[in-house]
């Protein structure tokens, strides 16, 4: 988004970012990406006990163009990725992606052949929540985290300033046409 | 055996081969097959192939694809369904968006080790896994448990059972409409997890049952937790019932849907509810008892009609024998060791470590190189709320399972998803799969 | 005794010659009955079974021996390289059986089940792609956990697990 970046911020222009950054952690709508055991513990975290509507994020929107958040919940497979990519690219900016659990992460205890280690090969992630399955608390702590982020990180800061991300150039067929 | 493939616009996934060919590229006997295929009695009436309306020149069918990223679809499921206006003809559910290679890990893991990998498959039902597992090592090294351990393990895994139901109730009734049914059946499983994590550490996965018995005794208290379950429960359950048993749009929805004839579903390897609610009285627990279950008295639930309504009234009433087995078990459980107390199997308790070197030898033996087993191959196979999960191990002589294969029931029965969806609607489709509640994890392992 | 299924092992106690089931040498394996029939007569033996009374096939599923040649077959049974395991069930007579036939790795062919047993399509395709191992008369042998343009066969012995090295500072991997 050029423009806003270099602009020296006054009174207006200062509040209405905090305006915006507040109206963004507010409502980030998550995209149903449950793959495995992880994705129990998302869902439990939906329910009525841990309630993640408290955060304005119950809405799991199953369209990713109506989505913010990526939740990648549990083990990403070698075949699941080039899906797990698509997905992730019909997502409208400003996006943002949780890796839930070590699997996702790191690729877990999975250290072999069908598992992609770490779904940072593939998306650029903005928290990492570790656990075998994180429980709903880790996963709640893990969003306040990206609730940070968005407070405290500028309006226009791209991924490659931050240095986020495993920094992966893909080809030009990866991307939606 | 293959039916040719279509020139296919790959946009960088390699789906190529998984298509599913149209209906005109598709031979007569193929479909023959296909309509007949599936239903092929063993003695049962044979099918004369005049009497099946094949249309080959069909071309108003459209193929279209559900998933694997899916609202609807429990997990990583992939289906092709070829649609003549909204009535579904033929499916292929397409699997793999899960697979883990689990089976290979567990040949370089030990057999401690082995719990932990083989819990994640069926990640709703985790004590069965490990159940089975364990089962499959403790028959190959030939010892004798003691009687704690195994009641443990029954009271355990009953649990889990309740919990696997739960989320069934939970996902079924969002699939058919009923979203409040989600946050219902979650807030239940709240307590059994909380009692779970109590005795593990784990909410999920919980690598409790190991083989030679289980890993820590039951807490402090157990008896008062559990009976706490056991009251909530029955009381919620009868909600529920009253919830949507009766209710005319859900019971519109999941009548008559996705009916499964007792012929195909014993043809189809179908396990568990699936099986059962097509009128077929099979149950592990009863008719091929193991543990303790021949002393316990409980009653094995059956549908009558093979419906999607059967399905969810089977495991609704399979919670409630669970909560009558649980009670049983609480009344009969025995003192006594939680574990084997052979010293090449399980490992010594802490605060000897610090008293005896043999103790400290064998932990540290057990710990890094674990037990050997002897040669051998054994297949176990137990009820898990899904069907029939079974074992299949090998063993060389070493410390590694040379072959471990788990026999999903998931991987079973989801071959029983053409046979339901065909000639129902679209719209059904999702209470179908949703019915059969699969997990991706122990299908793809 | 383990808390497990007993199953009936019959009452002859196996002599020098292997017990014959249907034509094929049986032997027993931890207490559970083991039938070994030859590439050539697997599908009438399984046939044999299924009529009597074995209609629930549990289990179809592959192993690679290669790194284990001399496992215990009953005599007259010549190892291969693979086997397919097969495990049915008797529902009347609550018994399981197992069948395990050898499959040579040059010509890894061997007979479907799907006329006899539809269940085990998926399972059949599971063996394919995991060991490579062919079965005629499938109706769809394509790949079903792996994607369908990946080359080898994960679960057979020379096919390595794939680990990638972890960025620990000093550790070698321990297993």
């Amino acid at each position: 988004m050029p423009g806003l970046g270099d602009l020296n911020h006054n009174f207006l222009t200062g509040n209405l970012e905090n305006v915006v950054k507040w109206a963004r952690r507010n409502s980030v709508w998550p995209a149903t990406f449950g793959l495995a055991c992880c994705a129990i513990e998302m869902m439990a975290t939906g329910a009525a006990h841990f309630d993640i509507s408290r955060f304005g994020m119950e809405v799991f929107r199953a369209s990713p163009r109506q989505a913010d958040l990526m939740i990648v919940a549990g083990r990403v497979s070698q075949k699941m990725a080039p899906v797990l990519r698509q997905v992730y690219d019909q997502m409208m900016e400003p996006k943002w992606v949780i890796s839930m659990g070590v699997c996702a992460s790191s690729g877990g205890m999975f250290n072999n052949y069908a598992i992609v280690q770490g779904v940072d090969q593939i998306v650029p992630v903005d928290v990492y929540a570790p656990g075998c399955p994180p429980g709903p608390e880790t996963l709640l702590h893990a969003i306040v985290t990206l609730h940070e982020q968005i407070r405290t990180g500028e309006l226009t800061k791209r991924r490659q300033s931050s240095g986020a991300g495993a920094g992966i150039q893909l080809p030009a067929t990866a991307a939606v046409r | 055996m293959s039916v040719p493939a279509e020139p296919v616009d790959r946009r960088g996934t390699s789906e190529g081969g998984q298509e599913m060919s149209g209906r005109s590229a598709t031979a007569a006997a193929e479909l023959r097959r296909e309509e007949g295929g599936v239903l092929r009695l063993p003695e049962g009436p044979s099918l004369d192939p005049g009497d099946v309306n094949i249309e080959v020149s069909g071309e108003e069918t459209m193929i279209i694809n559900m998933g694997p990223q899916h609202p609807s679809t429990h997990g990583v499921l992939r289906l092709m369904i070829e649609l003549e206006g909204e009535t579904v003809l033929r499916t292929k559910p397409v699997i793999g968006y899960l697979h883990t290679g689990m089976e290979k890990t567990g040949e370089e893991l030990t057999y401690i080790q082995g719990c932990t990998n083989v819990t994640r498959m069926d990640y709703l039902a985790p004590l069965f896994n490990e159940c089975v597992f364990s089962m499959a090592v403790e028959q190959l090294l030939e010892i004798e448990l003691p009687p704690r351990a195994t009641w443990i393990r029954m009271l355990l895994c009953e649990l889990n059972r309740v919990s696997s139901h739960l989320v069934f109730m939970a996902t079924n009734g969002m699939d058919v409409g009923a979203v409040s049914m989600m946050i219902y059946g979650f807030r239940e499983r709240e307590m059994i997890l909380a009692f779970l994590e109590k005795c593990s550490g784990l909410r999920l996965n919980h690598n409790y049952i190991r083989p030679g018995g289980v890993a820590a005794d039951l807490p402090d208290g157990w008896r008062e937790d559990v009976a706490a379950i056991c009251e909530r429960i029955p009381t919620r359950l009868d909600e529920y019932d009253t919830l949507l048993t009766g209710q005319p749009i859900f019971q519109e929805r999941t009548q008559g849907v996705g009916v499964l004839t007792p012929e195909q579903a014993i043809a189809l390897s179908a396990t568990g509810p699936v099986l059962r609610s097509t009128g077929v009285e099979w149950d592990l627990r009863r008719d091929m008892p193991y543990q303790f279950y021949d002393q316990l008295d409980f009653d094995v639930v059956v549908g009558t009609y093979g419906d999607t309504f059967d399905r969810y009234a089977v495991r609704l009433n399979e919670m409630r024998e669970s909560i009558k087995l649980i009670r049983q078990i609480v009344d009969l459980m025995p003192s006594g060791d939680y574990r084997v107390q052979d010293k090449k199997v399980t490992p010594p308790p802490r605060q000897r470590i610090n008293e005896s070197m043999e103790a400290l030898i064998h932990h540290f033996k057990l710990f890094t190189e674990g037990f050997r087993v002897p040669e051998g191959e054994v297949y176990v196979g137990i009820e898990s709320p899904r069907g029939e999960v079974g074992c299949y191990l090998v063993s060389d002589g070493s410390a590694k399972p040379y072959r471990m294969h788990i026999r999903d029931a998931s991987f079973a029965n989801l071959q029983s998803l053409p046979t339901m969806m065909r000639g129902g609607l679209i719209a059904d489709a999702v209470a179908v799969i949703s019915s059969v509640d699969p997990v991706m994890g122990g299908v793809d392992r | 005794m383990s808390d497990a299924t007993e199953v009936p092992v019959p009452d002859d106690a196996p002599g020098p010659e292997p017990e014959l089931l249907h034509g094929a040498p049986m032997s027993t394996s931890r207490g559970q009955a083991v039938v070994h029939p030859d590439r050539e007569a697997y599908l009438a033996v399984v046939k044999a079974l299924r009529d009597e009374g074995f209609d629930l096939c549990a289990d179809v599923c592959g192993a690679d021996y290669l790194s284990h040649p001399g496992r215990p077959l009953p005599e007259g049974v010549v190892p291969e390289r693979f086997e397919v395991v097969v495990n049915l069930v008797n529902r009347r007579e609550r018994r399981r059986i197992r069948v395990r036939v050898q499959v040579p790795a040059t010509d890894a062919r061997v007979a479907s089940l799907f006329d006899l047993y539809p269940g085990s399509e998926a399972m059949e395709r599971e063996a394919f792609d995991m060991f490579g191992i062919e079965f005629t008369d499938h109706p769809d042998l394509t790949r079903i956990l792996m994607p369908e343009d990946w080359e080898g066969h994960p679960l057979r012995k020379d096919y390595s697990v794939g680990r990638i090295p972890v960025q620990f500072k000093a550790a070698a991997a321990t297993r």
